[in-house]
C-alpha cells in the first residue's frame, strides 16, 4: 500500500470540490443574466433575507456600538482624546462592524435556510422533478436568492450602520456623560461618503458569498436528513470563514487611499 | 434483432455510467416504440434511476448515445435541452412534490413556469387533471404535507400528465403504497396512458405493477439489459436470471450483495 496515494486522493477530491464550486458559481452569475428571471421570487427573497433578518441584525448592531464607544473611551482617555469617540465608533461601524457583524449573523441564520432548503429539495428528488418540469433549478432556486442577497445586504447593513452609531450614542450619553447634541453634532460633520459606501460595497459581496455558499452546500448535499445536516453546517461556517476573508481583502482593496 | 432507431420514440445505444470506481450502467441498449409501454425491471441498486436520469439529462452518461424521436440529446444543453424535456414528464418515487407550493400549482407549475400559460388557464387544467386521478377540487387547495402518501403520487401523476407529454416516465410507481392503493395507481397510470398514444417508461421491482401496466418488459442487470421481451413470455423467458428475479428466489444466479 502506497503511503502517498490518501495524500493523493484527499488533494484530487479537493480539487473537484474546487472545480464543482466555480462552475456551480460560473453557472448561477451567467443565470441572473438570462431570461427568464423570476421578478416574484426575488421580492419573496427579499422579504425572507432582508426584512426578516432586520431584527436580528439591528440588535446585535445596537449593543456592538454601544460596547465599542465603551471601549474607545477607555483607551481614548488615557490620551486625553475623549472627544474622538463619535469619530471612532462612526468609523468603525461603518467601515467594518456594520458589514461584518450583520454579514455574520445573515450568514447564521440565512445560508443556514437556504442549505437546509435546497438540500431537503435535492434528496426529496424536487430539484430533479424542477428539470423535468423543463425548469431550470439553477434559475429558479438559486438565481433569486443570489440577486435577493446582494440587494438585501447594502440595505440591512445602512439600517446596521444607523442602529450601531445610534447604540454608541446611546452608551456615551447614558454612561459616559456626553452631551447628545455634541455627539451628534461630531458623528455629522465627520461622515463621508467612502466611510459608508465602502461598507455597503463589503454587504454586497458578503450577500454574494452568503447565498452562494447556501445554495452551493444544498444543492450538494447526499443522503437523508444527515447529509441535508452535514450541508447546512458547512454553509454557515464556510460562509462566515468567507465573509471574514473576503472582508480582510477588501479592506486592502478600499482603503488605499 | 433489427433496430431501426428512426421509428424508436427512444432509444439508447452503449449507454456507460460510472459513479467514482462504480460501474452502475455499463453499456445499456434499449428501444421503446412510440405508444409501447416498456416496464424495466430489476433489483434494487441496479441503476434503474439513473438510467431514466441520464435520459433526461440530470446525469450525463459517460459513454453511449440517447436519441429521442431521432435526434441524439446526449450532449444537448440548455434552451435545446428544455425543448427536448417537454416531451417528457415524469413521476417520482417519493413523489417529489413541491412542498411550498398547494397541491394545484404543483400541478399547473409546468405549464406555467416550464410553458408560461396564464395562472388562471393553468388551474382549470390541473383541476381536470386532478379529477382525472380522482382526486375533488378540494384538494387542490391543500398543501402536499396534507395528503397520504397515495394521494401525493396520484398528484405527481397528475402532474406528470397536466402538459399531455408525449412519454412518460413512472419511478417505482407502486412502492412504499398498499396492495389495494397500488393496484388504484396501476389502474390510473393504464387509464390516463391508454389511447392517447403516450409512450411510457417504468421502473420497478414490483412485478404485480410491472405485468399490468406493460406491454414488454426489460430486465437491468449488472449494468446491462439481459432480457427483452413481450410481457405475456416473462413467465417463459428461458433467462435463469429472470426467472429468479420473477419467483423471488435466494438461490440464482445473482448473488445479493448482503452485508452486516
Amino acid at each position: 500500500m502506497n503511503v502517498f496515494a490518501p495524500i493523493g486522493r484527499a488533494v484530487l477530491a479537493y480539487l473537484a470540490h474546487i472545480g464543482r464550486l466555480a462552475v456551480f458559481t460560473l453557472d448561477s452569475v451567467t443565470a441572473c443574466f438570462r431570461p427568464p428571471i423570476y421578478w416574484n421570487l426575488i421580492v419573496q427573497q427579499m422579504m425572507r433575507i432582508g426584512y426578516f433578518s432586520l431584527p436580528v441584525v439591528g440588535l446585535t448592531a445596537f449593543f456592538t456600538g454601544g460596547a465599542l464607544a465603551l471601549q474607545i473611551y477607555i483607551g481614548a482617555s488615557r490620551y486625553g482624546a475623549e472627544a474622538f469617540v463619535p469619530v471612532v465608533v462612526l468609523v468603525g461601524i461603518t467601515r467594518e462592524l456594520g458589514p461584518v457583524i450583520a454579514g455574520l449573523m445573515v450568514a447564521g441564520r440565512v445560508a443556514a435556510a437556504i442549505a437546509a432548503e435546497l438540500g431537503t429539495m435535492r434528496v426529496t428528488e424536487q430539484i430533479d422533478a424542477l428539470t423535468t418540469l423543463a425548469t431550470n433549478p439553477i434559475k429558479y432556486l438559486v438565481v433569486p436568492r443570489l440577486v435577493a442577497a446582494v440587494i438585501s445586504m447594502p440595505i440591512l447593513v445602512a439600517v446596521a450602520d444607523s442602529i450601531g452609531v445610534f447604540g454608541g450614542y446611546v452608551a456615551s450619553t447614558q454612561s459616559l456623560g456626553f452631551t447628545g447634541a455634541i455627539y451628534l453634532k461630531n458623528t455629522i460633520d465627520n461622515v463621508t461618503y467612502h466611510d459608508v459606501s465602502s461598507g455597503l460595497i463589503k454587504a454586497a459581496v458578503f450577500g454574494f458569498i452568503i447565498a452562494l455558499m447556501g445554495a452551493y452546500n444544498g444543492f450538494h448535499s447526499k443522503g437523508g436528513a444527515q447529509g441535508v445536516g452535514a450541508a447546512t453546517t458547512n454553509a454557515v461556517v464556510s460562509a462566515s470563514i468567507l465573509i471574514l476573508a473576503a472582508n480582510f481583502l477588501l479592506t486592502n482593496l478600499l482603503f488605499t487611499d | 434483432m433489427a433496430r431501426i432507431s428512426s421509428t424508436a420514440k427512444v432509444e439508447l445505444r452503449g449507454v456507460k455510467k460510472r459513479f467514482g470506481s462504480k460501474v452502475v450502467l455499463d453499456g445499456v441498449d434499449l428501444t421503446i416504440q412510440p405508444g409501447s409501454s416498456l416496464v424495466v425491471i430489476g433489483g434494487s441498486g441496479t441503476g434503474k434511476s439513473v438510467m431514466i436520469k441520464c435520459v433526461l439529462g440530470i446525469l450525463r452518461p459517460d459513454a453511449g448515445q440517447i436519441f429521442v424521436d431521432g435526434t441524439d440529446v446526449t450532449r444537448l444543453r440548455g434552451g435545446a435541452r428544455d425543448t427536448v424535456l417537454r416531451k417528457f414528464g415524469m413521476t417520482f418515487q417519493g413523489a417529489a412534490l413541491f412542498d411550498s407550493l398547494p397541491v394545484w400549482e404543483n400541478v399547473a407549475f409546468g405549464l406555467i413556469q416550464g410553458r408560461g400559460m396564464g395562472r388562471r388557464k393553468a388551474r382549470d387544467i390541473a383541476m381536470e387533471k386532478l379529477a382525472k386521478v380522482g382526486l375533488g377540487a378540494e384538494v387542490g387547495k391543500l398543501w402536499p404535507a396534507e395528503l397520504s402518501g397515495g394521494m401525493q403520487k396520484r398528484v405527481g401523476l397528475a402532474r406528470a400528465i397536466a402538459a399531455d407529454p408525449e412519454i412518460i416516465f413512472f419511478d417505482e410507481p407502486t412502492t412504499g403504497l398498499d396492495p389495494i392503493m397500488a393496484d388504484v395507481i396501476n389502474n390510473l397510470i393504464v387509464d390516463t396512458v391508454k389511447g392517447t398514444g403516450t409512450t411510457t417508461l417504468s421502473i420497478t421491482h414490483d412485478l404485480v405493477s410491472a405485468r399490468k401496466i406493460s406491454d414488454r418488459i426489460a430486465m437491468l442487470y449488472a449494468g446491462k439489459i439481459i432480457w427483452e421481451g413481450p410481457t405475456a413470455e416473462i413467465d417463459s423467458s428461458g433467462n435463469p436470471y429472470v426467472d429468479q428475479f420473477i419467483h423471488g428466489r435466494e438461490e440464482g444466479p445473482i448473488h445479493m450483495e448482503v452485508r452486516g
